[in-house]
């Protein structure tokens, strides 16, 4: 890779350590995509909830830490992913102190490298969305397909320590979706029915993810009039990139990279497949449980946005959560916050529900808060938590937001 | 007799093991119960089998970033494939093989890796020299 001066400098170790081992580790990865060199970002976003970091990932972030500030600081703003445990709540879900222990640690490494604590996977919705064109290095595939397609910024899935790295340095190889080839369409699918719905949107996000199954593969969408809601394109992007570990979708007329079906196709269109009805209720029929009684009914992955908590809250009224089921919704702290002041987190939990801030259910040590309560049977109307779920001990179904209401109150799934 | 398989330059050092194989994919948080160091994931091709010290052959990355971290996090604690292979990586598991020091190669010259290596296999993996040695087996006609 090329490098220029300054990134010669913190190669050398001029500028301390802490940058020194992240242009390593990112001219590491950038040799394996063919980097030309890097590519300044204007943000970085990482993930690093504690189940994940693990003691070597806490050890680690602690180790740069412990570098003088001027060493150590971000040179960008760097935003962080939910945590692995609301330290306000924490005991009542089966997490440990050894868990909290380890949050606690993580919270005051990533508070010394200048890390603003935001904790959310919605931050396009709620902190500092990007502008188009714009660089950026973002954790969380949701966070990173949304701003990518929706937002038309450019960032590749950056896992924590290469957000980390991007943080530090204020940059990151040039490869992936940074570049303009990367970002055609490769795939192209005509949507016959718009979905309904924000779990609509999540089966056919997840259908199209599980369709195109790699990073590399670019799908465009045709059928789609007018533009879908914030929290719709946030369901539909998540679940893609959960089914497909895909970071960018078009949609023709909609996404601003894409004011038409030619804009993002070099030469002829890619052939088109369709999708009707059956396609989506053959993703939906992998997690149907009709009838069944459920443990734990979730709202989380992505969080929650304000309108969905509004949205709970008025689902809930009136009405009080079944008392063999619990009702856990995710949320970041800022939304949480301001869901405080408007009296809707008050109304949720008045219900018998459960609201935790700054996490997201998946990445809270989900097996062992299901183990310490008996959880197994779980129902989300997010299309990517009940794909995750499955390795984790759980039997996850699938149903729209009134419904996952009506099960959490019933004890039963409709 | 061996097979030689070329691939893109890869990351990690040259390590040798036993080969896991499935046509499916790969994801550290979704796939795996990394405690007991198996494929927990009730789909999975490779459901209860332990993946600890194998050369895991695989088709491609999915889901999400977790993987960037749990790999290092694997290995510190001795319960990590030696090295993985795929047909195509994601950025996430490139920058948690770098993270963690562990092998990984990608983009194969002669096609799909889940069908030219067999679980049982041994084999030398290069990611510097970009190769993949499948020993005791003979080169393709």
């Amino acid at each position: 890779m090329k490098l220029n001066g300054e990134e010669r400098a913190m190669l050398a170790g001029d500028m301390g350590e802490p940058r020194r081992w992240a242009v390593e580790h990112m001219m590491e990865v950038g040799r394996m995509f063919d980097a030309a060199d890097f590519v300044p970002v204007a943000q970085a976003h990482m993930m690093a909830d504690t189940e994940s970091l693990g003691e070597a990932g806490v050890a680690f972030l602690e180790g740069l830490a412990a570098h003088p500030p001027a060493e150590r600081r971000v040179a960008v703003p760097m935003l962080t992913d939910p945590r692995g445990v609301d330290l306000s709540y924490y005991r009542p879900l089966g997490q440990t102190e050894e868990m909290a222990d380890l949050e606690r640690r993580t919270i005051a490494a990533c508070t010394d490298l200048g890390i603003l604590m935001t904790d959310s996977c919605v931050t396009y919705q709620t902190i500092m969305p990007p502008v188009r064109g714009e660089h950026v290095a973002y954790g969380d595939t949701g966070v990173v397909i949304y701003c990518n397609s929706v937002l038309g910024a450019r960032s590749n899935f950056e896992g924590g320590p290469s957000a980390l790295a991007a943080g530090l340095t204020g940059r990151t190889p040039r490869y992936g979706l940074h570049l303009d080839r990367n970002r055609r369409a490769t795939r192209r699918f005509i949507v016959g029915e718009r979905p309904e719905g924000l779990t609509g949107w999540g089966v056919l996000g997840g259908l199209i993810g599980r369709l195109c199954g790699s990073y590399w593969e670019v799908p465009v969408l045709e059928g789609i009039e007018g533009a879908p809601t914030s929290d719709e394109m946030k369901h539909f992007g998540a679940a893609m990139a959960s089914f497909g570990s895909t970071p960018l979708f078009h949609i023709a007329g909609v996404t601003p990279e894409a004011p038409d079906l030619e804009s993002v196709c070099d030469g002829p269109p890619p052939e088109p497949v369709e999708i009707g009805r059956k396609d989506l209720e053959g993703l939906r029929g992998n997690f149907g449980a009709s009838g069944d009684e459920v443990d734990v009914v979730v709202f989380a992955a992505p969080q929650l946005s304000h309108v969905e908590m509004a949205r709970v809250a008025e689902l809930l009224e009136g009405r009080r959560v079944h008392e063999r089921t619990a009702l856990v919704v995710c949320t970041s702290p800022t939304v949480a916050a301001d869901c405080g002041r408007l009296g809707i987190v008050g109304r949720i939990e008045a219900a018998g529900a459960v609201v935790l801030r700054g996490t997201c259910f998946y990445n809270q040590y989900a097996r062992e808060i299901g183990e310490a309560n008996g959880w197994t049977r779980l129902l989300s109307n997010s299309v990517k938590i009940v794909n995750i779920l499955g390795g984790y001990g759980y039997r996850p179904a699938l149903a729209g937001m009134e419904d996952c209401v009506t099960a959490a109150v019933t004890g039963r799934i409709p | 007799m061996t097979l030689r398989l070329r691939c893109h330059p890869g990351i990690g050092p040259r390590v040798e093991g036993e080969a896991l194989v499935a046509a499916d994919d790969f994801s550290a948080r979704y796939d795996l119960d990394r405690l007991a160091g198996t494929f927990s994931r009730p789909g999975h091709k490779l459901a209860g089998l332990s993946y600890v010290d194998r050369v895991l052959v695989l088709n491609t990355a999915k889901g999400g970033v977790a993987s960037a971290w749990m790999l290092r996090e694997m290995t510190e604690r001795g319960l990590a494939p030696k090295a993985i292979l795929f047909n195509a990586a994601n950025t996430i598991l490139a920058q948690g093989a770098a993270f963690a020091g562990m092998a990984l190669c990608d983009r194969f010259e002669d096609g799909d890796i889940t069908r030219l290596i067999a679980t049982g296999d041994r084999v030398i993996v290069d990611p510097p020299a970009g190769l993949v040695t499948v020993l005791g087996k003979a080169e393709r006609s």
